[in-house]
């Protein structure tokens, strides 16, 4: 399996990169660790003339926590560094386990986050827990800096809402709210290498023991993350009792759209997101109980 | 166009003038000679061709030779540079007999040393997470873990004696 010829290029600014991306033309891609689209190449599924690497340009991998600001991770922060930082698995501890339970610990050192939420694979394991959080997209292109909120970044397997020549440059999280949950659980017919089956996240907000705001996303069950806005429903303004949750799993077992493929069957998928939306939601709500102040 | 690199490899400059398209698998094995570094699956699920870079373990064939320039890389060469006096995780994964075909152990080998870099005192579980990109179709892994574990004793034994 050897690389077809094509051109490399390090740029130094994302400027440079940009230019580089309009003057190489549509075919010419990013590439960030390459984990992803090296094996896309490698199996001919693409053919890029042009690689423009994001690696060289100093201060992308940046990962920075603010008090208010809250979480910047800059475009080639590696999966392991998000998954180790310590401001991260204390502020956000599942976007790190979401990073961790990414691939294996090679692909993780030379992987990144943003990486694999450019990639727009439905089956990926860090968007939902951070479209849960609400996090936000930093893009830079031909037309400025713009943001995004990543819940609408997604436009299909492989499709993002990038306009030709925009980079992304880093991925913002918000502070957690006070009493506050998060939960990501996922599953796969091989453990960490394979690709999940499904996976579901949440973020949940409690106001002594009613859920006050909740943002449910499943994976793997559509063309690109969904919201199980009818499952949320069923929470919000209620106690999370195991009858709320198990009618919320139902819900969300309702709303997504599984097809059958080699990873598993539609029909394990749909009773699966309600096993896993019930899980998510029991851990999520546990953790905001325990961060309330007695 | 070909890119004039230089990379450290086991403690040795060197400058190379590689294709893009060439990984850094191609040009250790290839240009190098350095053929203790294999070539399993070529696509980042076997472990066979793990390298620290950096001192990182990554797979060298899913790494661009181009972005290695600068790097140190380290490969199971550099583990008994003397071609002699092997290094512990060797010695315990002769002794401990997880060694049946070979092909996976140079991979497993470099992942033990990344991990024992970072936590000298691993857990079972500690170590077989480490080790899940690095896959063994002989042992069944009992033994290789076995190894790992004694060899991360032995070098703690060996670090306390030394302060
Ligand atoms: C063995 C193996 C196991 C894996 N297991 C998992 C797994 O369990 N879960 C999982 O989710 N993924 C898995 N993956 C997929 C992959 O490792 C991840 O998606 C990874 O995070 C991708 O990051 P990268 O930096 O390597 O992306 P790259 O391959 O560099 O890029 C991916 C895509 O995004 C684009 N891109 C990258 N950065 C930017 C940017 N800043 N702006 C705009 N576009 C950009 C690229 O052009 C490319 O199309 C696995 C891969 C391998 C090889
Ligand atoms: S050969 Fe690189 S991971 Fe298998
Ligand atoms: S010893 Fe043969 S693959 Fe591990």
């Amino acid at each position: 399996m050897r690389l077809s010829k094509f051109d490399f290029h390090a740029p130094k600014t994302i400027s440079e990169a940009i230019e580089l991306l309009q003057s190489k033309g549509p075919d010419a891609r990013l590439m960030a660790g390459g984990t992803d689209l090296l094996m896309k190449m490698k199996h001919g599924a693409v053919k890029p003339p042009c690689l423009i690497s994001l690696k060289s340009v100093p201060g992308l991998n940046a990962i920075r926590f603010d008090e208010s600001a809250g979480l910047t991770i800059g475009a080639t922060a590696l999966l392991s560094e998000v998954a180790e930082h310590p401001d991260i698995l204390r502020h956000y501890p599942t976007v790190a386990q979401a990073a961790r339970a990414t691939a294996n610990v090679q692909v993780r050192n030379m992987g990144t986050v943003v990486g694999n939420l450019c990639n727009a694979s439905p089956a990926a394991d860090n968007p939902p827990i951070h479209m849960a959080m609400r996090a936000v997209v930093l893009i830079e292109g031909p037309g400025g800096k713009r943001e995004l909120p990543l819940d609408e970044f997604f436009r299909g397997p492989g499709v993002t809402a990038l306009l030709p020549a925009e980079i992304v440059t880093g991925l913002r999280v918000p502070r957690m709210p006070v009493n506050a949950g998060t939960a990501y659980h996922s599953l796969s017919a091989r453990g960490k290498l394979d690709c999940n089956a499904v996976g579901a996240a949440v973020m949940l907000t409690l106001k002594g023991k009613i859920c006050e705001d909740v943002r449910l996303f499943i994976s793997a069950c559509g063309p690109t993350p969904l919201r199980g806005r009818k499952a949320e429903e069923m929470v919000r303004g209620k106690e999370l009792t195991e009858e709320i949750a198990a009618k919320a799993g139902a819900e969300a077992a309702e709303e997504s759209l599984p097809i059958t493929d080699l990873r598993a069957s539609a029909d394990y998928r749909t009773e699966m997101v309600a096993v896993l939306t019930r899980r998510v939601l029991k851990e999520a709500c546990q953790m905001a109980l325990t961060s309330q102040p007695a | 166009m070909k890119h004039v690199i230089t990379l450290n490899v086991n403690g040795d400059p060197y400058t190379v003038s590689v294709d893009p398209s060439q990984t850094l698998n191609e040009v250790l094995r290839e240009e190098l000679n350095l053929t203790g570094v294999k070539l399993g699956c070529g696509s980042g699920d076997c472990g066979a061709c793990t390298v620290l870079m950096d001192g990182r373990a990554v797979s060298s064939c899913l790494t661009l030779a181009v972005e290695a320039e600068g790097k140190d890389i380290l490969t199971v060469e550099g583990l008994a540079p003397s071609g002699e006096k092997l290094h512990v995780i060797q010695e315990e994964f002769i002794d401990k007999g997880a060694i049946q075909c070979g092909f996976c152990t140079a991979g497993m080998e470099m992942s033990a040393l990344h991990l024992l870099n970072k936590n000298p005192s691993p857990t079972e579980t500690e170590i077989r997470e480490a080790l899940s990109g690095n896959l063994c179709r002989c042992t069944g892994y009992a033994k290789i873990v076995e190894a790992i574990s004694s060899a991360a004793q032995r070098m703690n034994d060996a670090s306390e004696r030394n302060q």
